[in-house]
């Protein structure tokens, strides 16, 4: 065991090293510099590595396009403006079914914004962002911990089922640092052979990977293929964290920083008041959305208090899980705040004792 | 037990290598720890600063709104910082540089010359170990021999030739408050 004290951008920079990740392109942007500066360094110790800081964020994720059309394991980075202009790029890679990790380290928005940690972006991860019918794999890392592991598994996720894959963190955890066990490559994990790229067609009859389909009975074949692979990755990759649910008769929602908070404001309502049951479902695939942990928790449980640091996105998700069932409270910090655990504690604890004067009425 | 403590003071007097070192040595004892230096617009020629925060449980927030301890290494973060600490808190300050004018009555404050010492020492570069070492005096954050144990480890192979110097400021720091128990 190696615990290192790690930036969150340095974690995830050498976690995708680890996941064999040989090709880096990125154009600068704050809050996320310290990731490229890591890459530029260690790409340049990886045999076969490829660093390159581009013209644009248009060109890196092209590059990332090209890249992984080779067969290479790319990646790129940039912070909520710079995730913007990719998402032409995200777009093609998803209609040409090509895998890459996009890491989006996001602030205050819209806009230019601010450079403070914030999570305005979830409509642009979850609801596709680029144009057509697609859906991304967004993971949401609630600690530097997190960030290593799940960039780590993320290039499994893109590899096994040829997806763009995105990594949603937030300026804090780029910045702060924490102790973290970078994961290691485990020997003898299959992935499945990679027969679609594109590495010369001498002695093999010619490929071709495109997400130009004129055909529109072909194109509504693929868009159909495209579902079904969600609807896999769905079944198959969906995670989510509860805590203390047990005897809980409010539940909070968040993910990310907001999630870390959430759970501080627990710990502290429930140590100072025995009677303020309060749990929390926290989604680490915001897409797929852990609908299932949500429905089952409304089975027995009614009052839901979503937290995010935005006016309120993910809420509609968790509408739509709830389909109807229970009451929906919401505290949102939008702008680059983070509230601190004691303040959204206060919130939580008001609408706890407004929820039950209510039952009881 | 959770305490956040904010280090300050001008970019160059070492205040976020500071910081790191209070935060591995944290983790190195076994210890939640995040640190957070100070990221905004404002940081360009003016004061650098970055939160610890150390735990015996997971950190909800590396963020400190109201820190226990406050280390000004000089005067524009010993007046900014003192306002954000929590009533009872501690401000460490630098007493070379900080005139202490100005203080809240509802805080403890501690001034420790590192210039001076750090000069008597032979080499002014490693004042912010005195002030570290003097921090775990007034803290009791951590252990100190433990501390001084896992430093070539903290420090690594790139300051092993200032090994020696920081050791020695370090134990200076710790040793000053231990001796002037009742300020000075």
């Amino acid at each position: 065991m190696n615990k290192k004290l790690m930036y969150g951008t340095h974690a995830i920079g050498e976690a995708a090293i680890q996941a064999g990740c040989t090709c880096y392109f990125g154009y600068p942007i704050t809050p996320q510099n310290e990731l490229p500066e890591y890459m530029s360094q260690r790409l340049a110790e990886v045999p076969g590595g490829v660093f390159i800081q581009a013209e644009s964020e248009l060109a890196a994720i092209n590059m990332v396009l090209g890249a992984s059309v080779a067969g290479a394991r790319a990646m790129t980075s940039s912070s909520s403006p710079g995730i913007s202009l990719k998402q032409e790029g995200i777009s093609f890679l998803a209609g040409s079914e090509l895998p890459a990790v996009i890491v989006n380290i996001m602030r205050g928005g819209p806009g230019l914004g601010n450079i403070a940690p914030a999570q305005s972006d979830y409509f642009q991860a979850t609801r596709g962002g680029g144009h057509g019918d697609y859906r991304l794999v967004v993971f949401a890392p609630a600690s530097v911990q997190e960030m290593a592991d799940l960039t780590f598994h993320a290039f499994d996720v893109a590899d096994e089922y040829r997806t763009p894959v995105m990594i949603m963190g937030d300026g804090m955890l780029g910045q702060m640092m924490e102790p973290v066990i970078i994961p290691k490559p485990r020997k003898g994990k299959k992935m499945p052979e990679k027969d679609y790229i594109l590495t010369g067609a001498r002695g093999r009859p010619a490929r071709l990977v495109k997400s130009l389909i004129l055909d529109t009975k072909d194109m509504e074949e693929h868009n159909w293929k495209l579902v079904r692979k969600f609807k896999r990755i769905e079944e198959r990759e969906t995670r989510w964290e509860g805590y203390m649910l047990d005897d809980a008769d409010m539940v909070v929602i968040a993910y990310g920083t907001a999630a870390r908070i959430a759970k501080g404001a627990i710990n502290r309502l429930r140590r100072e008041d025995a009677n303020l049951r309060v749990g929390m479902i926290r989604p680490i695939t915001v897409s797929p959305f852990p609908v299932k942990a949500i429905r089952e928790a409304a089975q027995t449980i009614k009052d839901f208090f979503v937290f995010e640091m935005s006016t309120g996105q993910m809420v509609d998700d968790v509408r739509l899980a709830l389909e109807g069932q229970g009451t929906i409270h919401f505290y949102g910090r939008p702008g680059g705040v983070v509230p601190s655990a004691r303040e959204l504690g206060r919130s939580i604890a008001r609408r706890y004792y407004q929820a039950i004067r209510k039952r009881k009425q | 037990m959770l305490i956040k403590t904010i280090f300050s003071g001008f970019g160059g007097q070492g205040v976020l290598s500071t910081g790191q070192i209070l935060a591995q040595a944290a983790m190195l004892q076994g210890r939640f720890v995040t640190y957070l230096p100070s990221y905004g617009a404002e940081v360009r020629g003016g004061t650098a600063n970055c939160t610890v925060t150390i735990s015996d449980e997971e950190i909800a927030s590396p963020i400190a709104s109201e820190p226990e301890f406050v280390v000004a290494l000089n005067q524009p973060s010993f007046s900014r910082f003192q306002n954000l600490l929590h009533s009872g808190g501690f401000l460490l300050y630098n007493s070379s540089l900080v005139e202490p004018s100005f203080v809240r009555g509802d805080i403890e404050t501690r001034g420790v010359p590192i210039t001076e010492l750090a000069r008597q020492i032979g080499n002014v570069k490693v004042a912010n170990m005195i002030m570290l070492g003097a921090f775990i005096a007034v803290s009791s954050l951590l252990s100190f021999d433990r501390m001084l144990k896992h430093l070539p480890d903290i420090l690594g192979a790139g300051k092993a030739k200032l090994l020696k110097a920081n050791q020695e400021a370090f134990e200076r720091g710790y040793h000053f408050i231990e001796e002037h128990e009742h300020g000075d």
